[in-house]
């Protein structure tokens, strides 16, 4: 997907930037991109309880880890709070440790 | 000290009998009262399957409970937990404290957006839209921004 929006005369234009530059440039490019909202910010939950299993497992991946922040766009103070609610999820068998 | 709100919850074994669920909140409840505690709450969620299999178990029976009491007792009773049987988890939570957080982080959001709606004469509807408008026709929860919004 990323790769059909990105053209040569980028890199080009660019000339003899700096090799780090150039990535970030390139990782900034391509696609639009729909900008990410921390889900608690926007719903406004102060607090992320652990036996909330709905809320929870929609930042369970299928594999049972805990969705990375860059992709549920979750912000650092909530996906702290998000972590420690799942961790606590898991010990009660609410949430699976690791599931394949 | 010792006004501290707790949560317990333990999980019992699945063909635990409804004697066995009653013993077991007595005993829980005789620990409690000996060491100065109030129950404040018990929520039984009754069966339940677990996420993964504990021992030999697929289900649970889960209670919980909220507790009020000092430290001293929590740890007694966690102690005394962790012997039972037919006990397959168990966990306690301090509650109290991340409560008064979100409480002051609510009553603060209120004030805040209750000035805001002053200062700029905006009816109190829509709080969160400066953002482009997005289809958000699933978007359920604009009956929070009704209750706060009396004026």
């Amino acid at each position: 997907m990323a790769f059909g929006g990105r053209k040569p005369s980028g890199p080009a234009g660019k000339g003899k930037g700096a090799a780090a530059g150039d990535k970030q440039a390139g990782q900034r490019r391509g696609l639009f991109r729909r900008r990410k909202v921390c889900k608690f910010c926007a719903e406004r939950i102060d607090d992320i309880n652990y036996k909330d299993v709905k809320l929870l497992s929609g930042f369970v991946p299928e594999r049972g880890k805990v969705l990375p922040r860059r992709i549920s766009g979750t912000c650092a103070k909530h996906q702290r709070g998000l972590r420690v609610a799942i961790l606590r999820a898991r010990q009660l068998a609410l949430l699976p440790y690791a599931s394949d | 000290m010792s006004a501290r709100t707790y949560e317990l919850i333990y999980i019992l074994v699945p063909d635990a009998t409804e004697q066995a669920v009653a013993e077991m909140q007595t005993q829980v409840e005789g620990i409690v009262q000996r060491l100065g505690g109030t129950i404040d709450k018990t929520d039984p969620w009754g069966r339940r399957k677990l996420a993964y299999e504990i021992g030999k178990h697929k289900e649970g029976f889960y209670v919980l409970q909220v507790i009020q009491g000092s430290g001293e007792l929590m740890k007694e009773l966690d102690r005394r937990l962790k012997v039972t049987d037919g006990l397959i988890r168990h966990l306690i939570v301090r509650i109290d404290e991340r409560q008064a957080v979100a409480e002051r982080a609510r009553t603060k959001r209120q004030e805040e957006s209750r000035r805001r709606r002053v200062a700029r004469g905006l009816p109190p509807e829509r709080q969160p839209g400066e953002g482009p408008q997005r289809d958000n026709d699933d978007d359920g929860d604009v009956s929070y921004d009704g209750m706060d919004g009396e004026v």
